[in-house]
């Protein structure tokens, strides 16, 4: 069995006076799409966050590759999001101002690769998500659907290792959540990058490799159960 | 699934061999299940005895699977009759899940792992006809979201039920 990667333990979580997370522990392995499952409400997107070392937990660890997540500094935890981790969401990530391949280069940019060449890496993968016309415009003269593979796009233009995806189909059409799914799972498995996909639909769940419920706060891994 | 109606369709398009249509109806609409010999022989002479196909020609010293069948005006007006009438929708009211649920319920089983175990196999033939499905042609992508669309109904009928599983019991327990 491939090796553990990223490894939640009994993470707890309140905002304020309401529990988000219960003891849930979740355990990613190497090139792994594992699905998130839960009603709204559950606390699967305050998991990802964890995971992800967006969210600090109240209690419990995440350890990523042998590193101890929740025990990091800020600049450290953005340093391993900007670096080891790609972010796909159902809204808003584009940033208006800048043409599709300058936000694709956008996390390449940041970690100091130059513009042609971070350019040129993201017009490579515009063209892998089949969005490659659409380079020169911006966000807001595309399709959901097109915006979305773009978002995809610069999730994966670092090559990272582990993709969160936070609903990444749920505002777009059947045909156009199907086509990014496709999509994303193939480029992940190209790359060898574990997904974690928190998702509420069965058919974009269906595009994984296992499924972890997280109900009231606290995850269940069902293939144990079955 | 009516084999003789599709064979009078796949007929309409040009006469055929038994094997031929066996093969068109195969790939086309049965992928994975392919018909039985029995079956597309027994088809074809209800098709001949009810005047709806007859034998275009045959094959010098061939056994029966080398005569050829075309379809006849009455077999066109059959296979347009069924084309025309809506499929009767299933009803689902006779649902076994249901059922192992309630009696779970009423003997004080876990209810609850029934339907885990239920969702878990649900989801595991989801990833599998998936997989199908994005190796597929449009015509077996179809087929898939067909059978995707039914199995995640049943999910979501499995996680309702999963959420009311305290108030179906307050109700079924003696």
């Amino acid at each position: 069995m491939t090796e553990a990667l990223l490894v939640g333990t009994d993470l707890h979580k309140m905002y304020g006076t309401t529990p988000a997370l219960r003891g849930s522990s979740l355990t990613v392995r190497a090139g792994e799409i594992v699905a998130v499952m839960g009603s709204s409400g559950s606390g699967k997107s305050t998991l990802l966050h964890c995971l992800a070392g967006i969210v600090r937990p109240d209690d419990g660890t995440v350890v990523y590759a042998g590193r101890l997540i929740s025990s990091m500094t800020d600049v450290e935890r953005s340093a391993l999001r900007r670096r080891d981790f790609g972010f796909v969401f159902q809204f808003g990530q584009l940033v208006p101002e800048l043409t599709c391949v300058e936000n694709v280069a956008l996390p390449l940019r940041l970690d100091g690769v130059r513009r042609k060449e971070a350019e040129r890496r993201s017009r490579e993968w515009l063209d892998r998500l089949e969005v490659g016309d659409v380079a020169g415009k911006l966000p807001g003269q595309i399709s959901g659907g097109q915006g979305q593979r773009v978002a995809v796009a610069r999730a994966l233009v670092t090559e990272p290792k582990v993709v969160f995806a936070d609903e990444p189909t749920g505002a777009l059409d059947s045909l156009n959540g199907e086509k990014v799914m496709q999509l994303l799972g193939q480029a992940a498995r190209d790359t060898g990058a574990a997904v974690v996909l928190v998702t509420h639909e069965p058919r974009v769940a269906a595009y994984a490799d296992r499924e972890v419920v997280v109900r009231d706060g606290a995850s269940l891994d069902l293939e144990r159960v079955a | 699934m009516s084999i003789g109606h599709s064979f009078l369709g796949l007929l309409e398009g040009k006469p055929r061999h038994g094997y031929d249509l066996k093969r068109a109806y195969d790939e086309r609409f049965s992928p994975g299940r392919p018909l039985h010999h029995g079956q597309v022989y027994a088809t074809l002479s209800r098709l001949l005895k009810n005047g709806l196909v007859v034998v275009d020609g045959l094959e010098p010293g061939e056994g029966p699977e080398r005569k050829r069948y075309a379809v006849t005006d009455a077999g066109i007006t059959d296979v347009q009759a069924w084309l025309s009438q809506p499929e009767k929708p299933e009803p689902y009211l006779q649902s076994v899940l249901y059922t192992k649920v309630v009696l779970a319920l009423m003997t004080g089983r876990p209810a609850d792992e029934i339907l885990d175990v239920q969702r878990t196999e649900h989801l595991r033939l989801m990833r599998e006809v998936t997989r199908r499905k994005t190796g597929g042609d449009l015509a077996e992508q179809l087929i898939c979201d067909h059978a995707l669309f039914h199995l995640e109904a049943d999910l979501r009928w499995l996680e309702l039920t999963a959420a009311r599983l305290n108030e179906l019991a307050a109700r079924v327990r003696p």
